[in-house]
């Protein structure tokens, strides 16, 4: 658990040096596997779907994860609500480090006429210790690789994975 | 010695010795007027109904549009409008402003106000930064801020008397409900089920600010105000440590059981109904044992904060179907005799009749067939589990377990019908209930608590029951049978407060926008208008100079505003398949609007 802010510190200070939002996002075509998680070409966590249709745990996971956290606000499935907006359509010209940057300290959009603010995620454990599987979910869905709902066919639980779940998450209450 | 006058002049005004207690018969006064609305919920039976009948059945349908006004403001508008004498308040969703305007003077703005917040509450208001509306007495405008402060303004210039902070945002408390005058006190509750905040009903001295009582909803007897002998819980002492033996360790110390909805008042008997909302967190798994007092109707003592009587609707709750919505007084005939009923439709899908007097659990149905979880509430009273709810293993998330999808629970965790108020007439004896026809997938798992942010542990998947692809109906209900007499269909969640008149026409409004009016006996659609926006608002009624008025706010947004925004979706579409509902942004979009109809000249 003290490790998380210090991974996300790392991100954030190596994001800061890209400068806007609207960049290419590059490829997410998986191209390597590490303990069940896939990465780009650009070394940035993606989604796997095979054949037929079995997703990758993160795919899954941060379905499950989405919907217990960022729903409340974000919607269903990624679908944006009448004030925050689609995530699947953000995350088409939004970075694995934006993305990070963001749900760790949060955004203020605050005009005379709306105030939208989210809060900073980064010292809750619920989201931190499964930001990953929340990004793979949503860039799969940015590119109508997962439908609109619940993915059924899953690969396994990887064991690394839970190791780490399990040391990020501590004990519960 | 003022319990004793109450008791015998019912509700009349009362000479009293001290000053204080002219507040109270003020209130009940203005509310016994049909012209004025001088409190969001109508009258403190909470009936939202109004004696007035210029607009009838019979020419509703020539209503218009008489005035607009624009809040300035775009977020999910609950609540209504308060109309006293020529003045008209109006409050927003947050930044919370309220506006007071002259009736008489073209609706000229006379005064303002706008608190000064700090934005990083809105985060932690679970569904939508709404408010439900002010209170009014002893010539001051109450106002419940999202950061929990309660504030008391000066009902001619809107300047500051009073102001007190109820509770800690930084911990996830915040304020959406509206505050009530009883007597000589403003109670208000406070929210965040979502957050694990140990939430409390308060009672604060109308002319000072200062604390007078307060009540939490889970926790040791003295801070649950609760006398373990006096107490009763279906005609039964409720026992020592009757909350605190139902939670394991410290957890009741972040137990939630907010109290985030409405609140009345029997002047003659002295005592406040409310409910308390879900236990913290959502996964049930990680809280064993029923989790008293939270999904829970009180009625305490209007002066003190004791508890008279209680009844948990669901223990140890596995759905989120909080039991904060309305509890409305009525006085009417069962058997051949008179009784004093407070009916409840509660989010958990049944509706309670019960004897106000003494908690006696009358009736307890189902008023949406669709419902699921459970096949009904014990109602044998020689059964050892008399009162509680008969839960069904198939759409029990506990039973199911921690990381199982449970899957086709009626009705969602937004319940047959959340906060949105319903109406009674009785002329009609009819309650009119705007209800949700939604089921969910849910599945638990474990969660960590941090303070002031969110402590919720479940995925939820919601679409309308199977077969159906309407998501509202908009019922006509009888407490006495426990039955459906009607019900009109929505094609979405009936979202809005709904007002009954003794002109025979009930009022609400949809989603997509649209003020309907219906005929009372019926149900038939009798007008409808579109609004700038969807309607979550609740429908108000006024006269003023000699003419009546229908007033409703719009703005779409609240809990509806986040997960019917997109539209839902068949969870048996296959993979890839089109399969979906309609969509609640294919409809509308944000607004801040008041729209006041009328008949024409």
């Amino acid at each position: 658990m003290r490790y998380i802010p210090l991974i996300i510190a790392t991100i954030i200070i190596a994001a800061s040096g890209q400068v806007s939002f609207a960049e290419d996002v590059g490829d997410p075509t998986a191209v390597k596997s590490e303990d069940g998680k896939y990465l780009d070409k650009d070394g940035n966590p993606t989604f796997k779907v095979g054949a037929d249709g079995t997703l990758d745990w993160y795919t899954y996971s941060g379905y499950r994860r989405y919907h217990s956290e960022c729903h409340v606000c974000h919607g269903p499935d990624g679908m944006g609500s009448t004030y925050a907006p689609a995530l699947k359509d953000s995350l088409k010209t939004m970075s694995y480090a934006d993305f990070i940057g963001i749900v760790a300290s949060g955004r203020k959009n605050v005009t005379s006429s709306q105030e939208n603010v989210m809060p900073a995620f980064g010292d809750n454990t619920n989201v931190a210790c499964y930001m990953d599987d929340i990004y793979v979910y949503l860039r799969a869905r940015a590119n109508d690789a997962v439908d609109r709902q619940r993915p059924s066919k899953h690969e396994p639980k990887p064991e690394a994975y839970t190791t780490a779940e399990a040391s990020c998450m501590g004990k519960p209450q | 010695m003022r319990k004793m006058l109450l008791a015998t002049c019912l509700g009349t005004m009362v000479a009293s010795v001290t000053g204080v207690a002219f507040a109270n018969d003020e209130v009940t006064k203005l509310a016994s007027n049909p012209k004025d609305w001088v409190m969001p919920s109508g009258d403190y039976a909470n009936t939202r109904y109004s004696k007035l009948k210029q607009i009838n059945a019979g020419n509703v349908g020539k209503l218009q549009v008489a005035w607009t006004f624009s809040t300035g403001v775009l977020r999910g508008h609950e609540g209504g409008p308060l109309i006293i004498g020529n003045m008209m308040y109006v409050h927003t969703p947050f930044p919370n402003k309220v506006f007071a305007m002259d009736l008489s003077q073209d609706n000229k703005i006379v005064w303002r106000y706008e608190p000064k917040q700090d934005p990083n509450v809105i985060p932690v208001m679970c569904c939508d930064t709404v408010n439900r509306g002010l209170a009014y007495a002893d010539g001051k405008i109450f106002l419940h801020q999202a950061d929990t402060t309660l504030v008391a303004l000066d009902s001619k210039t809107g300047k500051e008397v009073w102001s007190v902070k109820n509770g800690d945002a930084t911990k996830g408390g915040t304020g959406t409900s509206a505050p009530l005058i009883v007597k000589d006190k403003v109670l208000i509750g406070i929210s965040g089920g979502e957050f694990g905040v140990q939430c409390h009903m308060t009672a604060y001295d109308l002319k000072t600010g200062k604390l007078a009582w307060r009540a939490y909803s889970e926790g040791p007897d003295d801070q649950i105000k609760f006398d373990p002998e006096k107490t009763v819980s279906l005609g039964k002492p409720v026992g020592k440590d009757s909350s605190l033996k139902t939670w394991q360790g410290d957890q009741w110390k972040i137990g939630g059981g907010c109290t985030w909805g409405w609140t009345s008042y029997d002047p003659e008997l002295n005592l406040v109904y409310y409910g308390s909302g879900n236990p913290s967190t959502w996964n049930p798994k990680q809280r064993p044992g029923d989790n008293k007092w939270s999904m829970t109707i009180f009625a305490r003592d209007a002066d003190t904060g004791m508890a008279k009587w209680v009844y948990q609707m669901t223990p140890h709750d596995e759905w989120d179907y909080d039991g904060v919505n309305e509890m409305i007084l009525t006085n009417q005939k069962i058997d051949g005799k008179d009784r004093k009923l407070l009916t409840h439709f509660d989010r958990n899908g049944l509706s309670y009749t019960m004897d106000r007097v003494t908690g006696e659990l009358l009736v307890a149905a189902k008023y949406d067939p669709k419902v699921n979880w459970t096949t009904g509430v014990d109602m044998d009273k020689s059964s050892p589990t008399y009162g509680r709810p008969k839960v069904v293993d198939q759409y029990s998330t506990e039973k199911q377990g921690e990381d199982v999808n449970t899957k086709g629970v009626c009705p969602a965790a937004l319940g047959t019908k959340d906060q949105q108020p319903g109406a009674y007439s009785p002329e009609t004896q009819l309650f009119y209930v705007p209800t949700n026809h939604v089921c969910m997938d849910y599945e638990p798992f474990k969660v960590n608590y941090t303070a002031g942010q969110p402590y919720v542990g479940a995925t939820l998947s919601m679409y309308p029951p199977k077969g159906d692809t309407h998501m509202g109906n908009f019922v006509a209900w009888d407490n006495k049978a426990g039955k459906i007499v009607w019900s009109n269909k929505e094609q979405f969640s009936v979202w809005s407060g709904a007002l009954a008149t003794a002109g025979g026409v009930v009022f609400y409004g949809t989603l997509e926008g649209y003020l309907k009016a219906v005929d009372a006996k019926t149900g038939k659609e009798l007008y409808k208008f579109k609004t700038p926006s969807g309607i979550i608002g609740n429908v108000t009624t006024y006269e003023h100079g000699g003419k009546q008025f229908i007033a409703v706010l719009s703005g779409v947004g609240g809990w509806a505003g986040i997960g019917l925004a997109a539209g839902l979706t068949d969870p048996n579409a296959g993979l890839g398949a089109v399969g979906g509902y309609a969509a609640l942004s294919n409809y509308t979009a944000l607004g801040g609007t008041l729209t006041v109809f009328a008949l024409p000249q």
